[in-house]
């Protein structure tokens, strides 16, 4: 079981969290103007990379905030964590190593 | 009986305390202090089981958890525990044990006779002989089932408690040898807290059975005093009879220690077992090594063990499991067994398969005059349930040395296989060393280090060194301070030298494998050499298919013994090197674990949450029948005397439709949601507009996920400029608050808006019927109900017997009916206010089962029932409520090309040609009765229930092009195989203007 760091409360373990999958999609803004495709690619089309990976995760029995993690998904190791839409620089919680 | 392979003196055995025991029904004794294997050993019980496949008679071969044969039935009854390892269970006073998989007896196996066929018999036989005909295999399986298999699961329910508990550390050592015991001491000399860890009932490991002295003292009693100093520090916790079977993530460890097992049953209580969950910043792995075997010709009759237990057993337990022995062996840890055989009495002959051997012992033994023939190989034993000779051959030169040797127990050593388990578990993986003959820990995958035999140093002075390195290290990392001044510790261990090993799988007579000789890698699946060679020729390649074609490792002993002998014989049948044919992964559990340790104390109410509303009591003592709803409980019906669930639910229904009912719906989701952007977030996430709702006033909302399916619905209220109060499906509401916050965190963070469950906080009421208003307008007088000031779909406040209320006028059965939300806390105060003012009207409390059918008579959905993930708004027939000039979430979805073609399924109404039959739920529908295999299907009911109101049956389903069918007949495929004509309606079957909620 994982320990996750969440921005607002700290480490919890894992059970207290779900996944919300890939970060940084965004909603497109002008959703009536895009064609079948390029709708479905943002609904369906995930880049699901072997390693190194940016998700949504939710303190689901916590804090109830979304934030988001950067970890690699096969020695699951969490690099940071981090609120949503955080400007890159600002300070981010480091996970130990 | 007496105990005549018990030493008159030696080993860490209570003599003064005598322990019968039952084993197949014969009376034995023991010693405090025994485990059940060597208690059976003192009495010369060898033979205590047969094996799974063949029955041949199989014997205890080991002093622990690798244990594949000595597997028994303990206790009988509720507390009967299926396959207990003899080697690990500690004898206690009246203990009853029982042989598996032979029946009536041992001795006398119905079963024995499959040994005789067993070439016969080899991998894979089941499958391929039993394949066809196909429909005969229910038969086989029965058959073959009886003749395999192992112990029994109780049939009672478990009588035992067990407990979890979540523990933390820096420094986690697991296993108590020399390695472990030197690391924790190094750790606590860092100021850690520490955790120990080791599944036997005392600390010391390898060490209580060892010939060796450390600083002057026999290594059991340098254990013993290291075991003591350890508990006398405050931050060391010691688990002795604690297994660490999984190291999961992160540094977390699962173990489980045995808190009761070792007492006779009649003196146990309390937790039988405690699941640690513990979570270290380190963790140093000291789980020692394994001895292997050396595969030969009949290398599993009783008699023959491991060379290593054979001294467990002489030196721990003072057993003497044989008289006339010999010592098959590669490496120089057979020659300590020889020496203690041979100074307890027995005769020893020593077959080594290396050219030479000096090391230390080998010399001792040499000087005692103990026979040793170099440069051999044990070929093949043979005896009848017990060994009674070995045929030795020479191994260089085949021919020399040829000689049959009379003995009573043969102790074999093939060397040793770290238990790496732990270590691979935790994401590591392990490499074939080929100087130790062994797989060895490869770079580690968590905070974690493998220290002593577990990482291939068999040697006690490095144990005792590496141990403590791992252990301050450990510390160092964890404290965050500087290493020990003193530096390592200055143990002083008496010098034993020692040859090399030579690798040796298996011992053959000739070059040949086959069937006709019983040569077995993994005594407890009957796997042999010559199984994994028949793999190897079929076209198996990789380890992990020839052990599931094979079965090897597959037995509760997970192959500890067998499995590296199991793929160096593969290796060399493919003709690849041991590195390349690698080994199967290590999964958890390291041994097997109590379900009810797992299980803990979530059982029957407490495996789940159970939500009950502010009336619950009331609903019981009116003898409400409940559903589960989400996980909620929800009466289903209040069935009076002698009604069943029809006429209960048919009552129920008149009562609403003719007078006045009451429905208990604090279970709806509630969410209170404020901010000036509130509009804007309902009008995202709804279909319809929310900006010019009035206050005061409610609306239906329907929820679509982003691919444009439904996924919730309710009616909201504006309370407020700035303020609605939402509610949801009872199973909807945490998902749709998630869902809502979802958007709202993640992609518009800029609104200002705030949303709170008040689901809890708030008791609701439905009071529904032509009466409702006069009921509410006898309890509530501050609220004009006239239906010019209180109109449908309009909400007021109020208060009820002083007690504050939101009042919608909001119908989901097409009566006169109002919803009252009143704090839960006077919940029961105002429902039982309520019920005392419609006493006069005959008011009816009714369930979830009539609110069903009152909901479809006027065709409303129930999200979740009537849809199913793949229904839009429009298959609903509802796109009116589909805002067209605004985004929503799943809007642009609603125009994909699949979800905007005709001929969806759509939400029809479904009146059956005979009004008495009532459809099944999920029942198929047809365009007209078909028998082909794959019939064309058009549709399918969702709801189906008699309607009292009618007189005849209703239903609701989804059918292909539905909307434009209506009129058309299809028919219903019925579980008998019949089909029913049924007709395709408007899904409003009651009161279709919709006079009646709009009553004056």
């Amino acid at each position: 079981m994982l320990i996750i760091r969440c921005p607002w409360c700290g480490e919890r373990a894992e059970i207290e969290f779900s996944c919300g999958g890939e970060a940084d999609i965004a909603r497109p803004l002008d959703s009536e103007s895009l064609d079948d495709k390029k709708w479905g690619d943002y609904l369906f089309m995930r880049e699901n990379p072997k390693g190194r990976v940016r998700e949504q995760w939710h303190h689901s029995f916590g804090c109830r905030r979304w934030f988001v993690a950067e970890r690699d998904n096969v020695s699951y190791r969490i690099f940071k964590t981090e609120p949503v839409g955080q400007p890159a620089g600002t300070a981010s919680t480091e996970a130990a190593a | 009986m007496t105990q005549h392979h018990r030493l008159p003196a030696g080993g860490a055995v209570d003599r003064a305390t005598r322990l019968n025991f039952t084993f197949n029904g014969k009376a034995y004794t023991g010693h405090a202090g025994d485990t059940l294997a060597a208690a059976l050993l003192a009495n010369g019980v060898h033979f205590v089981g047969r094996s799974f496949k063949y029955h041949r008679p199989r014997g205890i071969v080991t002093a622990g958890v690798e244990e594949p044969n000595a597997i028994v039935q303990l206790e009988r009854g509720a507390h009967t525990v299926p396959n207990a390892r003899a080697t690990e269970v500690m004898l206690y006073d009246g203990l009853v044990a029982d042989s598996v998989n032979a029946q009536p007896s041992l001795e006398r196996d119905r079963f024995a006779f499959l040994q005789r066929l067993s070439r016969f018999i080899p991998a894979g036989f089941y499958y391929k002989t039993f394949m066809w005909p196909r429909r005969f295999w229910l038969r086989y399986e029965k058959r073959i089932r009886a003749a395999a298999g192992l112990g029994h699961a109780p049939a009672a329910d478990d009588p035992d408690r067990y407990e979890k508990i979540h523990a933390h550390c820096e420094v986690l050592v697991i296993g108590a040898g020399p390695s472990g015991l030197a690391a924790a001491r190094a750790a606590a000399e860092h100021g850690c807290r520490v955790i120990l860890v080791d599944e036997q009932d005392q600390l010391g490991g390898s060490l209580r059975a060892s010939r060796r002295q450390i600083d002057g003292l026999p290594a059991a009693q340098w254990a013993a005093d290291m075991a003591r100093a350890l508990a006398g520090l405050p931050d060391v916790t010691i688990l002795t009879r604690t297994t660490a079977f999984g190291y999961q993530d992160h540094n977390l460890v699962t173990a489980t220690q045995r808190l009761t097992d070792h007492l006779p049953v009649r003196e146990r209580g309390g937790n039988r077992e405690k699941l640690w969950r513990i979570r270290a910043a380190r963790v140093v792995l000291a789980t020692g090594a394994h001895e292997r075997g050396i595969v030969f010709h009949n290398n599993d009759l009783p008699g023959i063990m491991t060379a290593s237990a054979i001294s467990t057993y002489v030196r721990r337990f003072g057993v003497l499991p044989g008289r006339q022995a010999v010592l098959f062996t590669n490496n120089d840890s057979a020659y300590a067994t020889a020496l203690d055989l041979h100074e307890n009495g027995a005769r020893v002959c020593v077959v080594d398969a290396r050219a030479r051997s000096d090391g230390t012992w080998a010399r001792q033994a040499r000087d005692a005059g103990i026979r040793v023939i170099q440069d051999a190989v044990v070929v093949a034993a043979s005896g009848r349930n017990h060994v009674a000779s070995v045929r030795v051959r020479g191994h260089a030169a085949p021919a020399a040395n040829t000689e049959t040797i009379a003995c009573d127990l043969v102790g074999v050593s093939g060397g040793w296989n770290p238990a790496v388990h732990l270590y691979s578990q935790s994401g590591g993986k392990a490499s074939w060393h080929d100087e130790r003959a062994c797989f060895i820990p490869g770079p580690k995958a968590q905070a974690a280090c493998s220290a002593g035999a577990c990482n291939g140093e068999f040697s006690l002075e490095g144990a005792l060194r590496d141990g403590h390195l791992a252990g301050a290290d450990a510390g160092r990392h964890a404290s965050g301070k500087a290493p020990d001044p003193a530096g390592l510790p200055r143990w002083q261990v008496d010098p034993v030298i020692e040859t090399p090993i030579q690798a040796l799988w298996l011992a053959a007579d000739g070059a040949s494998v086959d069937h006709r000789y019983k040569q077995f890698v993994d005594f407890q699946n009957d796997v042999t050499a010559a199984d994994i060679h028949l793999a190897a020729r079929e076209g198996f390649e990789s380890v992990e298919h020839v052990k599931r074609y094979t079965a090897m490792g597959f037995g509760t002993d997970q192959g500890k013994l067998g499995n590296i002998n199991g793929m160096a014989i593969l290796a060399d049948a493919l003709g690849k090197r041991i590195a390349e044919t690698g080994t199967t992964t290590f999964r958890p559990n390291y041994t097997p674990v109590t379900f009810g340790a797992l299980a803990g104390r979530e059982l029957g109410s407490r495996l789940d949450a159970e939500r009950q509303t502010c009336i619950h009591d009331w609903h019981a003592a009116q003898g409400a029948v409940f559903e589960d709803v989400g996980n909620w409980k929800r009466p289903w019906y209040f069935p009076r005397q002698g009604e069943d669930m029809h006429a209960a639910v048919a009552r129920e229904c008149r009562a609403v439709r003719n007078g006045v009912g009451i429905l208990d719906a604090s279970t709806l989701g509630k969410i209170d949601v404020q901010g000036p952007d509130a509009v804007t977030l309902l009008n995202w996430v709804y279909t319809n507009s929310w900006t010019k709702l009035a206050v005061g006033k409610c609306r239906y909302g329907l929820m679509l996920d982003e691919n444009g399916m439904v996924f919730d619905d309710g009616v909201n209220i504006r309370l407020g400029e700035q303020h609605f109060l939402l509610s949801t499906t009872t199973g909807g509401a945490a998902r749709v608050l998630t869902w809502m916050e979802r958007w709202l965190q993640t992609e518009w963070p800029h609104l200002k808006v705030h949303m709170t469950s008040v689901t809890d906080h708030f008791a609701t009421f439905a009071v529904v019927g032509p009466h409702a208003r006069k009921v509410l307008q006898a309890v509530c007088q501050d609220v004009d109900f006239s239906n010019a000031a209180f109109p449908f779909m309009s909400f007021k406040e109020g208060t009820i017997d002083g007690v504050f209320a939101r009042i919608m006028r909001i119908s989901f059965s097409g009566e006169l009916s109002y919803e009252v939300n009143v704090p839960a806390n006077a919940g029961r105060h105002v429902w039982d206010r309520i019920m005392a003012a419609g006493e006069p009207y005959g008011i009816t409390p009714y369930g979830t089962e009539t609110m069903h059918v009152l909901r479809a008579e006027k065709g409303y959905i129930i999200v979740g029932q009537d849809t199913d993930g793949s229904v839009t708004p429009n298959d609903l027939d509802m796109g009116g409520l589909v805002a067209k000039n605004k985004d929503f979430l799943g809007k642009r979805s609603l125009s994909r090309a699949d979800t905007a073609k005709p001929g969806r399924k759509q939400f029809v109404g479904l009146q059956t040609e005979d009004p008495r039959l009532v459809l099944e739920e999920g029942a198929q529908l047809l365009n007209q009765p078909s028998r082909a295999a794959v019939a064309p299907l058009v549709g399918h009911v969702t709801s189906s229930y008699f309607s009292p109101a009618l007189d005849r049956s209703i239903a609701l389903g989804l059918v292909e092009d539905g909307l434009a069918r209506k009129g058309q007949v299809v028919v219903a495929a019925l579980p008998d195989g019949g089909f029913a004509k049924t007709r395709i309606v408007s899904p409003v079957f009651y009161d279709q203007e919709g006079a009646r909620q709009h009553v004056e």
